[in-house]
């Protein structure tokens, strides 16, 4: 399965960022064979962070999105398309995986953070 | 006399006394026989009514129109996410989402949508005020708290400018948007500063945003005789005129803090504002 895991860094090694919107990366891997590319953020300064972000996962085709917090903008726009989202993740992004693979992840039943949560950090 | 003549009371730093002196010039003009307007352009957080304790004649709400997809009529073309700077209108899948808090009423989904599935729904950003407080014309734009369309009330609370008038703007602190909206067309600008280091330095700030405007300007240095002397020596060497400087009157805080009006309360301060008005009509 295709997911997406925020990141503070490139590698699977880089520990999770709590942020959704403005996270630092997006790690996008193959859960059977843990083939990854790492997504610079572009949607890091300016308006509408969440809402950029989700999409641009939603276009790497994940059916699920991994993060500590996630906002109501971009909480709405992975429902929209029908995309898992799940908060509270933290430790590497490997770890992350891991966690979700043996099912122990929290899902969230709607934004967990108000907006502009993760600015200014 | 002045009329036909629109000044805005701006500042780069907040607090140094924006609605002090509009006020109290505002009063002063009124009570010299100029006919005066006073309009607080500072919508997310006007406070000029606390002053001035005005009659309020006729209240409205002001709206804008923000997208409405008629879900039958669109196929998904993703045209209207494409054309939106703003995040407000985005295709997912096959599903649009409008997002309206974010939209700046562009008009560019309206028209790029190719299936006619997209209509104007008005949605309210805020209220706007009409009264009178004595004889000056009172006109306050109040924001919707968790709205962000400021310099769009702004516009709409200077529509209501008169030529016969002495209008008196309030402008909200800083040199963002909604400050370029309220200074743009008007005839002169206070630059109302205070001589501490922050006050200098937002005040540069603040020269730099009217020099970019073409706006002619004087500063206002208000508590002048605390603080250092780097203010002054700014003004000086940049050849701009101080209009007038208050000092730090514990007086004045005093009145300020129960909502009263110098003029009114400390008549020896009449003639500062009274001056002020004054600088203003010689610089016409």
């Amino acid at each position: 399965m295709r997911i997406a895991v925020t990141s503070t860094g490139e590698s699977l090694i880089s520990e999770v960022d709590p942020r959704f919107g403005r996270a630092a990366f997006f790690i996008v891997c193959d859960t059977d064979t843990m083939d990854f590319v790492a997504i610079e953020n572009e949607n890091v300064a300016g308006g509408a962070a969440g809402i950029g972000s989700a999409k641009r996962v939603i276009d790497e085709g994940v059916e699920a999105v991994l993060t500590g917090n996630c906002g109501p903008n971009a909480q709405r726009t992975l429902d929209a398309a029908g995309v898992k989202l799940y908060i509270g993740v933290t430790g590497t992004v490997a770890e992350a995986v891991e966690h979700f693979k043996s099912g122990t992840l929290t899902i969230a039943e709607g934004p967990n953070v108000p907006s502009h949560f993760g600015m200014d950090k | 006399m002045l009329d036909n003549f629109v000044v805005a009371i701006a500042s780069g730093k907040g607090g140094t006394g924006k609605t002090t002196v509009a006020t109290n010039l505002a009063s002063a003009a009124c009570d010299s026989g100029h006919k005066v307007q006073y309009l607080d352009c500072d919508v997310e957080e006007p406070n000029g009514h606390i002053f001035l304790r005005p009659q309020i004649a006729a209240s409205r709400q002001v709206t804008i129109d923000v997208p409405q997809v008629d879900t039958e009529k669109c196929t998904a073309c993703g045209q209207c996410g494409q054309i939106c700077q703003y995040g407000a209108i985005v295709c997912i899948k096959d599903n649009v989402l409008t997002f309206e808090q974010l939209c700046h009423a562009c008009g560019g989904c309206f028209r790029v949508c190719p299936d006619d599935a997209i209509t104007p729904k008005p949605l309210e950003i805020g209220t706007l005020a009409c009264g009178k407080a004595g004889a000056i014309e009172f006109v306050s734009g109040q924001l919707n708290i968790g709205h962000v369309r400021t310099p769009t009330l702004i516009k709409e609370v200077k529509r209501h400018i008169h030529p016969e008038c002495l209008a008196i703007i309030d402008v909200p602190p800083g040199t963002s948007c909604p400050v370029v909206e309220a200074l743009k067309d008007t005839d002169f600008v206070l630059l109302v500063t205070e001589p501490t280091p922050f006050g200098l330095n937002d005040l540069k700030l603040a020269v730099e945003l009217v020099r970019e405007l073409s706006l002619p300007f004087a500063v206002v240095i208000n508590r002048y005789d605390v603080g250092n002397e780097k203010v002054e020596e700014y003004c000086e060497a940049e050849g701009i005129r101080v209009a007038a400087r208050l000092p730090d009157d514990r007086r004045i805080a005093e009145l300020y803090s129960s909502g009263k009006m110098i003029v009114r309360e400390l008549p020896e301060y009449r003639n500062c504002f009274v001056d002020l008005v004054g600088a203003m009509e010689a610089h016409r």
